[in-house]
């Protein structure tokens, strides 16, 4: 994103309180114009409800919303010119699909020929020309998810918000939906905010992604900045699979960071804000980032035995247990040349991780 | 599944499908013993000659629906002319439920509405206040409305004290009365059917109208509606058929002049008045005349059967 990218959204300091229960705590974010925005979290962590005040849905207990500028926050659902793509759909079951797809054009004064021209033109985008004049509960699961996205991009909203439409679909047409959905911003050029548990897709479509846990944003950033340099416990262990320990910090020159990680064996890497000399850290490694050798190389790698090899197709996951100290996970590519680095278990290796793969976590 | 993606078709499957035929046996047992040979018995009286001071004679002929449609002189020799004392006295029943569906629907609706959306935990007791009127019997009730409304009663009793009347409201005895006391008996039927109605709406589909631009109103006429049409519709049969017929409270609260079917039949059948074949012929047209209203509303329901 540059500087001069227009913000679409503006979140300001929005809290949600339920009684005394604050299910959102100080969220601040931008969201940019023409931007694949995803709110990422576990169930419960206020992701929905901050989708929900968007939309109007939701009243908000303190702060601010901004679309383009204009504060939104005082305008009931249908005076907001955004659109929503429901969980379930939502479809209206006793209106056709086309119906369906023209009802918000007809809600903002379109003639009813105008309204079913524009839907069938939406239906085609969604290639569900066919299925015009069918009821919803005719059709299947995926059918339906875009009926729903049709009827949410017919009035071109300003921005689009989806509340885990693909959760229902099962993992293949959840995958094809990704790339059409992501396609389908990118040919609209509309703001979507997604809101998803699913951490792969989160990754697998988004511009941006903000990563929430228990009402409280954790991290901000684009899909590989938030896996690469996760900024806290939270999100190493949410985003992908990593090997968390603890270290201590023996000491720190140079802006990089020597610990201590059990058994006289010691790693250094990038030292972070808030780690100081002395302390007990936390330490991620992705699994991939590291390499399985028999002979120790340069001094950095750190020695274990092997204790077991699963085979998971595309990759080979391999148990080591590090000599006095936790015990990790490493995955080796399922290829001729990471199947030559396999140890058969019971056997010792030596661990070698990529630069800047061990990450040292502030919180 | 939620989202209108239920598929329909059978839900039980083929293990019990043996058991499943007998289910119904009880209930046909009943229903041709106290209901088909009833009406079996009204058809064939209906075309019988009265026997005075009750009874038939085994001689058809059309005389009770004659009666009924025609007046034919005093002493039954002159040229038919269409006579309206009985035809306006059907009139008069079927504007009566019609006014007391309509009433009991714009109460009804609202109050079932709000019940459907408290928390579950207190639905059921709004419910169970709904139904409370109905631990006591209907006449009871119907006798307590004229206590209540009578010239001396509370209700007279009240507005003079506070002067908003100086005489006695003369309620009783009007098709007012009768109105109060139909609409009463049945408010609870047309509740009931809309609360189940709407408690299984789904409100995202509200919430979806709302996202796309529609008023409050305009989500209420175009999405909730179509949706609950069906309870709508049960509530409606609910309240209009039994006002139809109903005799207690037209007999009670309207005297004399507000006469509605139910009580012209009634008549019929005791006292010295009585004419058993112009009763079962009454009877018989009155039948007819629920049966095309129902038919009417059915074909509604299907038309407005969502998923399907």
């Amino acid at each position: 994103m540059d500087d001069a990218a227009k913000i679409a959204v503006d979140v300001r300091d929005v809290y949600k309180r339920y009684g005394d229960v604050t299910v959102l705590h100080q969220i601040s974010l931008a969201i940019y114009d023409n931007e694949f925005f995803t709110l990422l979290g576990p169930s419960g962590c206020g992701k929905t409800t901050l989708l929900r005040m968007i939309a109007g849905f939701e009243d908000v207990s303190q702060g601010g919303i901004y679309l383009f500028g204009d504060e939104i926050k005082a305008l009931p659902p249908h005076k907001r010119p955004v659109n929503t793509v429901f969980q379930n759909y939502a479809l209206f079951p006793h209106m056709t699909v086309l119906e369906n797809v023209g009802f918000g054009l007809e809600m903002k004064g379109r003639s009813r020929a105008e309204a079913a021209k524009r839907a069938g033109e939406m239906l085609e985008l969604v290639q569900l020309s066919k299925f015009a004049k069918r009821k919803p509960a005719q059709l299947s699961g995926g059918q339906q998810q875009r009926v729903a996205l049709a009827r949410a991009l017919a009035p071109s909203p300003k921005v689009l918000l989806l509340d885990e439409p693909l959760s229902a679909l099962d993992l293949k047409l959840r995958k094809a939906m990704q790339i059409e959905l992501k396609h389908i911003q990118r040919e609209t050029g509309i703001t979507f905010i997604f809101v998803t548990h699913d951490q792969e897709e989160a990754l697998t479509m988004s511009d941006r992604i903000a990563v929430m846990s228990a009402g409280e944003l954790q991290q901000l950033g684009a899909p590989r900045d938030i896996y690469e340099y996760p900024r806290n416990m939270f999100v190493a262990n949410f985003i992908g699979d990593t090997n968390l320990f603890e270290v201590s910090v023996n000491k720190i020159t140079n802006g990089r960071a020597q610990c201590h990680i059990g058994g006289g064996q010691e790693l250094t890497t990038d030292a972070v804000d808030g780690v100081a000399v002395g302390s007990k850290v936390n330490l991620s490694v992705r699994p991939e980032r590291m390499i399985l050798s028999h002979q120790s190389s340069d001094g950095e790698s750190l020695k274990g035995t092997v204790t077991e090899n699963i085979f998971i197709g595309t990759d080979i996951t391999t148990l080591v247990d590090l000599d006095g100290g936790p015990k990790i996970t490493i995955r080796t590519s399922n290829t001729e040349r990471g199947n030559k680095r396999l140890i058969e278990p019971g056997n010792p290796a030596f661990v070698t991780m990529e630069a800047g793969a061990a990450r040292l976590l502030a919180d | 599944m939620a989202g209108g993606a239920v598929s329909g078709g059978s839900a039980a499957s083929d293990t019990y499908a043996e058991a499943r035929q007998w289910l119904l046996v009880p209930s046909w047992l009943v229903l041709g013993i106290f209901v088909l040979a009833p009406v079996c018995v009204m058809v064939i009286y209906s075309f019988l000659t009265k026997e005075f001071r009750g009874g038939v004679i085994w001689d058809p002929t059309l005389a009770a629906y004659d009666q009924f449609f025609f007046d034919r002189g005093l002493f039954g020799d002159g040229d038919p002319k269409l006579q309206w004392t009985y035809i306006s006295i059907f009139w008069r029943s079927i504007w009566q439920a019609g006014l007391a569906t309509i009433l009991s629907l714009l109460i009804g609706f609202p109050t079932a509405y709000y019940i459907a959306t408290r928390p579950s935990s207190t639905r059921t007791l709004w419910v169970f206040l709904i139904t409370i009127p109905y631990w006591v019997n209907l006449l009871i009730r119907t006798v307590s409305m004229k206590f209540l409304l009578r010239d001396e009663g509370p209700l007279n009793g009240f507005l003079m004290n506070v002067g908003l009347i100086n005489d006695p409201l003369h309620i009783i005895n009007t098709n007012l009365a009768v109105q109060l006391g139909l609409f009463y008996s049945y408010l609870p039927f047309m509740v009931l059917p809309i609360y189940a109605a709407v408690e299984r709406y789904n409100f995202t589909l509200s919430e979806a109208a709302a996202d796309l631009y529609a008023t409050k109103w305009t989500t209420l006429r175009r999405i909730l509606l179509p949706a609950v049409k069906p309870g709508v519709i049960a509530g409606c049969i609910l309240v209009f058929v039994p006002s139809l017929g109903a005799f207690l409270a037209p007999d009670l609260l309207g005297g004399a002049k507000n006469f509605m079917i139910g009580s012209l039949i009634e008549e019929q059948f005791k006292g010295n008045a009585g004419n058993w074949p112009f009763g079962a012929a009454a009877s018989m047209i009155l039948l007819s005349m629920v049966m095309i209203i129902l038919l009417i509303l059915s074909s509604q329901r299907r038309r407005a059967g969502v998923d399907q």
